[in-house]
């Protein structure tokens, strides 16, 4: 390339701090007087961060109850061992007592707990058509490839819910009883069961398809329920807001977990006597038993537990606060003394210098 | 047919730019890699990632590198364009093989041409090849009679019909071999009358010629050799690192296969009731043979699709710095300093060996009349009142206003000397006299009074310059006569004699008649020489004369000495007679004469001598000992002399005087070129001689592999010189690794009388047998090879030979550039480009690894972790951008520092930043921070709920979690990276931060979700889950437990571990607070260095350059008569 040499100056770089790379630029250091105090207010933060954490996370209460039936002798077994051959009999029914020394402060809430359940195997987790799910009709009596081997029934219809998490849908029912006193009836506990689902979920992702002459069973005309449900997914509940894909139970189930034990919320205890609480006495859960776990060495539980500023009771977070922040702590001294040795040593240096 | 005189440099069109830039692309490795990885994506029953996650960022990788290549392409044509807008001009680009062309004075050739006739007598035609081969003087070319009876006549010449039989295109600039057939007739053709593409023509008002060979025929283009595609030993290394990455890739998935297996024989066969395996699935063994490629698919982000491509966009805008400094655009020029190569950028941040040319590098190859010494008396210094010697800048320049033909630009500053010269000093006005005789100088008057010289070498031009300014102007010759103007007075000299200069016996004569009828002979050359050659008179006054001659060669100045003689009339008739009869031997001429010569160049009367300042570049004694300071060695390679070179070796500071000793090297065969580099290996390090060293001893066992010798420190600070002769047989097979051995243990290496050739074969040496990064810098055609040998080849720009600077990879002005060029431009690039590397590496290890714990919770089902659009955006959006601002913005000390402490330039040359080492930490680092990033969120939701107690350790909950603890332990790594936060930082770190915030939104939303329900499945999760105090403890707790230990790390290293750069830095924390320390402290350094070279050393040669090839009979008469004709002109 030739530079002509006509003005003065007109190949000259433009003097702009950027093209200069002066940009004014902030250049913070790792001194010792940052990076010391650094560590030691980390630390004390984390300390006292990891105390709230502890305490609030232990004054969550929690009650469960395995009823498995396969290691206790509770009434379960029987069901458990009836489920074991391969499809359980209808409205097996077992129950689970327990008693409440004192009031278990509310809200609680009722979950069950699924052990060695796999719904974050890859396989299962793409097995579902959310096109279908969101109510698009064509979607419905199309389902995706993905659903595969539940997509079409024997018959040959579109099954809806297509694929193996909505086939696998947990279909045990629980109801609490309360005993005031000993001796005295048992009262049943009014269980919210609308609710537990995430509310976009309930109101935007889920969503039925459009009725056929104001019936839900006519839009579902021409599919077929899930191998394993025994009726129809408008029949779900009688409730026209919690039938269907929109039925809450079925949404959350769809929701599926991240970690092979699970826990999905069955209702919220919030009700009439209830609101504060369950209030001391003897307590029955009637499990209807239906859900098949031992084959693969599943447990099932149910919980009842409250809830606190931060969520569910987990001593996680406390604890590796609380570990963190001691650790800083250690961290800082170490250094504290390591940077002192080495400043002497530095100057001894430079004195030989 | 033959081949168009364009040289083309652009690969594409328009209409071939795509599917050729895309076939290109994909012939890449890694590109292939990811196409490859498509494919198995699409397959279903291992696809575990939508093929999305792939495409698009293959997609914009493949636009931002198409992008980048059209632009490349488009500099290059642009490039090409405004070449050729030059030969366009005078037509160049259209000619073609037979052409018949004229060309003018001072035009460039552009092809190589079969000179027909010429303005000048005897058809001759004068040239300049200093873009050839580096030498200054003219050479001429002479047309064969039969064509050279053309002359000018239009119509004979189109008439033309000769036919021209030649050899093949060949690289051989110094043969050629051809034939004529004119008329019937053969004539035989050498290289002697061919024009080569390269030469400019000089002193012969027109020429025409036939084009013999055009555009990549031409000689220098042959010669220039193919160009081979540099990469730097950061690409090296990282492709062993992606190798290393795929093995790693391969044992992981094989790992998780394994598992895959044993969970589908435990529990996935019992799951069966859930979830029923596909038809095609007979065992665990198939599935966990599909799993091994699921995972394949999932881990493929372990290889950085975005690594290249992001390298090069790096490469790119530093080369971009390179080319928008100011300090390095040279504003007489007008030339800003270019970045040609954009690919070598960190690399020149690792250089350890310097290759410099001399003449036109180190040198401005212009000489100035500094000094001399006259009759006893010594000229040049100036003193103020005090007696103590005045500097430079302080100097007043002597006015010449008085003498009319004064040339303007001379500079003179001691007033003694006019002085003397007005006062009428006999042995002042005989000096001069012989100065202004005693050249073959010609002179050109084409405005009355304003003489132009056409010197055949620089030094002589600055001789006959002085004494034209001083009085004593040489205004004319003819064959016979020599016009001076003495002090305004015009006197004819007759001129009986030129007693030729040669390298053998390194002085000239001329014998003239004064118009008194007196005969004189005035004689210059080497001290060495013309001491033995005075009469036994002058003794003392040669011995005073000698101390002055040493003076001078202290300061590296070019020293000639000057004599004279009165001769009888009759000596010189009878020599004259013995003159003619030796000029007219066919045998032995040359011994003949020289025999002839030295008869009559006795008995001489000592005039004194002169010194010239070969004028170094500016700057160039300062930027050596800055490279010096950075442990960069730096070896002058020149095709010119031994003494020239070796004092521009002391006057830039190459060789010291301090050292404690300069080797030279001239033995005229094998055993003695040995004995001599043993001889000096041995004083420098005695222990490297014996069998027990363990260099040796890897040399005698394995001499036949490729083997890297490792630096050897010498005992002291030693110098070698050594010629062309004896390198060529120190570059021999046998002795070629000892005399590596011994170079690379002197501080300083000049090497001699090179051919282009050699300068290649030393930088290969050095290039093959030390793992080292060279750099080679020249301004000459005969630098090309050289320039294209090393990993970094600069051009000097600016002169009028391009050859160098188009064959550079960095190109720019002034020598001194070279410091700002490595040590600041290169040190930052290499900083930025290591950093970059051990971020990007880390960054992805990070993002990866995740996967493979979550393996162990979801049954090794190739289950991501992440949601698939995270995937897709990770690399390409989310992170892309601060990691590219910091490699670009980048700066760990400023570039005042980096000039003030080129120390700091040392961890470079041992690659201390980022090497396989490093690589492991990365990795080490990355698999700690996946860990923390996986294990946290997932302790924190296992069996915990929301705070209204709904679902949280649901996946798509446990995704986001896991990818913002993710991408916020990221962008706080590159956070504590950055060391220089310009506001473009923070935009682009917050920035990202903030935007993958945006993102998530707009890819959770309602909308979006509803549309496409199939690919957007994450609806709300953000909304949901983003208010949870869980979240964003987990998240803080991530992040400090990835970096608390990243902040130890960094406080205790220099500590525990210092390297020696580490002091550099504290001073410069140091020197921060007290911003005034570092200029003063240069300062003394400068001011120390700056006289401690001036301390005494072996006396210098004054070597001269003289053409004495023009032709040493035919030269004088034929270029007389040329000037004859001017002369009439004249005084017509």
């Amino acid at each position: 390339m030739t530079w002509s040499a006509t003005a003065r100056g007109a190949h000259q770089p433009d003097n702009t701090a950027f093209t200069q790379q002066r940009l004014p630029a902030w250049q913070p250091l790792l001194s010792a007087s940052i990076a010391l105090p650094l560590f030691f207010c980390a630390g004390l933060a984390f300390i006292g961060l990891g105390l709230g954490l502890y305490c609030s996370s232990n004054g969550i209460r929690e009650l469960e109850h395995d009823y498995t039936g396969s290691s206790d002798a509770g009434n379960c077994s029987e069901c458990a061992a009836a489920t074991e051959g391969g499809a359980p009999p209808p409205n097996c029914s077992c129950a689970w007592y327990f008693s409440l020394p004192e009031l278990f402060q509310g809200p609680v809430y009722l979950y069950y707990e699924l052990t060695n359940f796999y719904q974050n195997n890859r396989r299962y987790g793409v097995s579902r058509d959310d096109a279908q799910l969101s109510g698009l009709a064509g979607a419905l009596r199309n389902p995706t490839d993905e659903c595969a081997p539940y997509r079409y029934s024997a018959a040959g219809l579109p099954v809806a819910p297509c694929g193996a998490i909505a086939n696998s849908l947990f279909n045990d029912s629980f109801s609490v009883w309360h005993q005031r006193e000993t001796g005295g009836p048992y009262v049943e506990v009014p269980l919210d069961r609308t609710g537990i689902a995430w509310w976009t979920d309930y109101h935007v992702k889920f969503r039925n398809p459009p009725l056929v002459n104001g019936s839900l069973a006519l839009a579902f005309e021409g599919t077929a329920p899930p191998p394993n449900w025994h009726r129809p997914v408008y029949e779900l509940s009688t409730d026209p807001n919690n039938t269907g894909f929109i039925n809450q139970d079925f949404v959350v189930w769809m929701r599926t977990a991240a970690l092979p034990t699970f826990r999905k919320l069955y209702a919220r205890i919030r009700q009439g006597n209830y609101s504060a609480g369950l209030p001391r006495g003897a307590y029955l859960v009637n499990i209807t038993y239906n859900y098949p776990v031992s084959a693969f060495g599943g447990h099932k539980l149910i919980i009842f537990s409250s809830i606190s500023w931060m969520g569910g009771k987990n001593p996680f977070l406390g604890i590796a606060y609380l570990v963190v922040g001691s650790l800083c702590i250690l961290m800082g001294f170490v250094m504290l003394v390591v940077y002192i040795l080495y400043q002497d040593q530095d100057e001894d240096d430079d004195d030989d210098d | 047919g033959y081949p168009d005189n364009t040289i083309k440099t652009s690969r594409y069109s328009v209409i071939n730019f795509l599917p050729l830039n895309l076939f290109e692309q994909f012939k890449r490795l890694e590109n292939a890699y990811f196409v490859v990885l498509l494919f198995l994506q699409l397959i279903p029953q291992i696809s575990s990632l939508a093929w999305y996650t792939t495409v698009v960022p293959l997609m914009v990788v493949l636009s931002i590198t198409a992008v980048k290549d059209g632009i490349d392409d488009l500099v290059k044509a642009n490039i090409q364009r405004s070449f050729s807008y030059r030969m366009k001009k005078d037509k160049w680009m259209n000619v073609q093989v037979g052409d018949i062309i004229k060309l003018e004075n001072n035009q460039p050739v552009t092809a190589d041409i079969l000179l027909l006739s010429s303005s000048e007598p005897y058809s001759l035609t004068y040239i300049e090849t200093a873009d050839l081969d580096g030498e200054t003087n003219l050479k001429v070319k002479q047309a064969i009679s039969v064509t050279s009876d053309m002359d000018n006549n239009l119509e004979l010449l189109s008439a033309f019909d000769g036919e021209v039989k030649c050899e093949l295109p060949n690289n051989k600039l110094d043969k050629f071999a051809g034939m004529l057939t004119f008329k019937g007739k053969n004539y035989l053709l050498d290289h002697d009358k061919l024009l080569l593409r390269g030469c400019i023509i000089r002193n012969t008002d027109w020429c025409y010629g036939l084009v013999i060979y055009t555009g990549p025929d031409t000689k220098l283009m042959q010669n220039s050799g193919k160009y081979t595609f540099k990469r730097t030993q950061i690409d090296h290394l990282m492709n062993v690192l992606v190798l290393w990455i795929f093995l790693l890739l391969g044992i992981m998935c094989f790992i998780l296969a394994v598992g895959h297996g044993i969970w589908q024989h435990k529990k996935g066969y019992y799951f069966q009731i859930f979830l029923p395996w596909e038809k095609y699935i007979s065992s665990s063994v198939t599935s966990a043979v599909l799993s091994f490629w699921s995972y394949f698919i999932i881990l493929n982000t372990m290889v950085p699709i975005s690594l290249y491509v992001s390298v090069e966009i790096i490469r790119l805008g530093n080369s971009f710095y390179i080319n928008w400094d100011r300090q390095m655009f040279y504003q007489p020029k007008n030339i800003p300093a270019q970045a040609r190569t954009t690919t070598l950028n960190e690399e020149l941040g690792q250089v350890k060996y310097v290759f410099s040319d001399k003449t036109g590098t180190l040198t401005q190859n212009i000489m100035i009349f500094s000094k001399c010494s006259i009759n006893g008396k010594l000229y040049g210094d100036t003193y103020d009142k005090d007696g103590k010697k005045v500097t430079a800048s302080e100097k007043e320049k002597i006015d010449f206003s008085y003498n009319k033909l004064a040339d303007p630009k001379f500079s003179f500053y001691d007033k003694t000397l006019v002085e003397a010269v007005r006062k009428g000093d006999h042995w002042v006005h005989l000096f001069f006299l012989s100065l202004s005789l005693c050249h073959t100088v010609m002179a050109e008057e084409k405005v009355e009074d304003m003489l132009v010289y056409q010197a055949q070498s620089p030094d002589e031009g600055a001789l006959v310059t002085a004494a034209r300014n001083f009085g004593f102007v040489f205004r004319s010759r003819t064959s016979e006569t020599i016009t001076v103007v003495e002090m305004g007075q015009t006197r004819v000299y007759q001129l009986l004699a030129i007693l030729d200069f040669n390298n053998v016996r390194k002085r000239m004569s001329v014998i003239v008649r004064t118009p008194e009828d007196q005969i004189l002979l005035f004689c210059k050359g080497a001290d060495t020489i013309l001491c033995e050659l005075l009469h036994p008179s002058c003794r003392s006054l040669s011995d005073l004369t000698m101390e002055h001659l040493d003076d001078f060669a202290i300061e590296g100045l070019r020293t000639l000495m000057v004599a004279y003689r009165e001769l009888d009339c009759e000596v010189f008739q009878t020599w004259s007679k013995q003159h003619s009869e030796a000029c007219l031997s066919l045998e032995d001429r040359e011994d003949k004469l020289s025999n002839v010569y030295e008869e009559i160049e006795k008995d001489l009367m000592l005039l004194g001598a002169t010194a010239i300042e070969d004028k170094l570049q500016d700057g160039v004694p300062e930027t050596v000992m800055t490279l010096n300071k950075a442990k960069i060695k730096m070896w002058i390679l020149t095709g010119d002399k031994q003494e020239t070179a070796v004092n521009i070796g002391y006057s830039c500071s190459i060789l010291e005087d301090e050292m404690d000793g300069v080797f030279t090297v001239e033995g005229k065969n094998d055993e003695t070129v040995l004995r001599e580099l043993r001889t000096a290996r041995g004083k420098m390090k005695p222990e490297s001689l014996l069998d027990s060293d363990p260099i040796n001893i890897c040399l005698t066992t394995k001499s036949k592999m490729p083997f890297r010798i490792p630096e050897e420190e010498a005992n002291g600070s030693y110098g070698l010189v050594i010629n062309g002769y004896s390198l060529a047989y120190a570059l021999e097979g046998n002795l070629e690794l000892e005399f590596l051995r011994t170079a690379c243990m002197c501080k300083g290496v000049i090497c001699c009388r090179m051919t282009p050739h050699q300068k290649a074969q030393v930088v290969q040496l050095v290039k093959r047998h030390k793992k080292v990064v060279t750099l080679a810098i020249g301004d000459g055609a005969n630098d090309v090879s050289m320039i294209k040998a090393a990993h970094i080849g600069v051009g000097i720009s600016g002169n009028e030979g391009m050859q160098a600077m188009l064959n550079s990879d960095f190109a720019f002005a002034q020598f001194r550039y070279l410091q700002r060029l490595l040590l600041v431009h290169g040190r930052w690039s290499y900083n930025r480009m290591c950093k970059f590397l051990s971020y990007f590496f880390y960054k992805n290890f990070t993002f990866t690894l995740v996967h493979f714990w979550y393996a162990f919770y979801n049954g090794f089902s190739a289950q991501t972790v992440y949601d698939t659009w995270f995937i897709t955006c990770y690399n390409l959006v989310y992170t892309s951008l601060p990691v590219l601002g910091m490699s670009l913005f980048d700066q760990d000390v400023n570039d005042t520092w980096s000039l003030h402490f080129p120390e700091l330039y040392e961890p470079g040359q041992h690659n201390f930043y980022f090497n396989k080492k490093e690589f492991m930490k990365c990795l080490m680092h990355g698999i700690y921070s996946s860990f923390v990033v996986f294990f946290v969120p997932m302790a924190t939701i296992f069996n915990s709920e929301l705070t209204n107690g709904k679902d949280i350790s649901d996946f798509q909950s446990f995704s986001l979690m896991v990818q913002t603890s993710l991408i916020s332990v990221v962008t706080m790594q590159i956070s504590l990276r950055t060391t220089c936060w310009t506001m473009i930082s923070h935009f682009f770190i917050w920035g990202s931060l903030g935007f993958y915030f945006c993102i998530l939104f707009f890819l959770y939303s309602d909308g979006l979700c509803l549309l496409f329900p199939d690919v957007f499945e994450f609806l709300g999760v953000a909304r949901n889950i983003l208010n949870q105090p869980q979240l964003w403890l987990s998240i803080i707790l991530s992040v400090v437990l990835c970096i608390l230990p990243v902040l130890g790390y960094e406080f205790l290293k220099p500590l525990f571990w210092p390297i020696s750069v580490d002091k550099v830095f504290e001073r410069i924390q140091q020197c921060r607070r007290l911003p005034e320390r570092p200029p003063i402290r240069t300062k003394l350094k400068h001011a120390s260095s700056r006289s401690a070279y001036a301390f005494s050393h072996k006396q210098g040669f004054g070597a001269l350059i003289l053409s004495g090839k023009t032709g040493k009979f035919k030269a004088p008469k034929k270029s007389s008569l040329a000037l004859k004709k001017r002369f009439l002109k004249f005084f017509s």
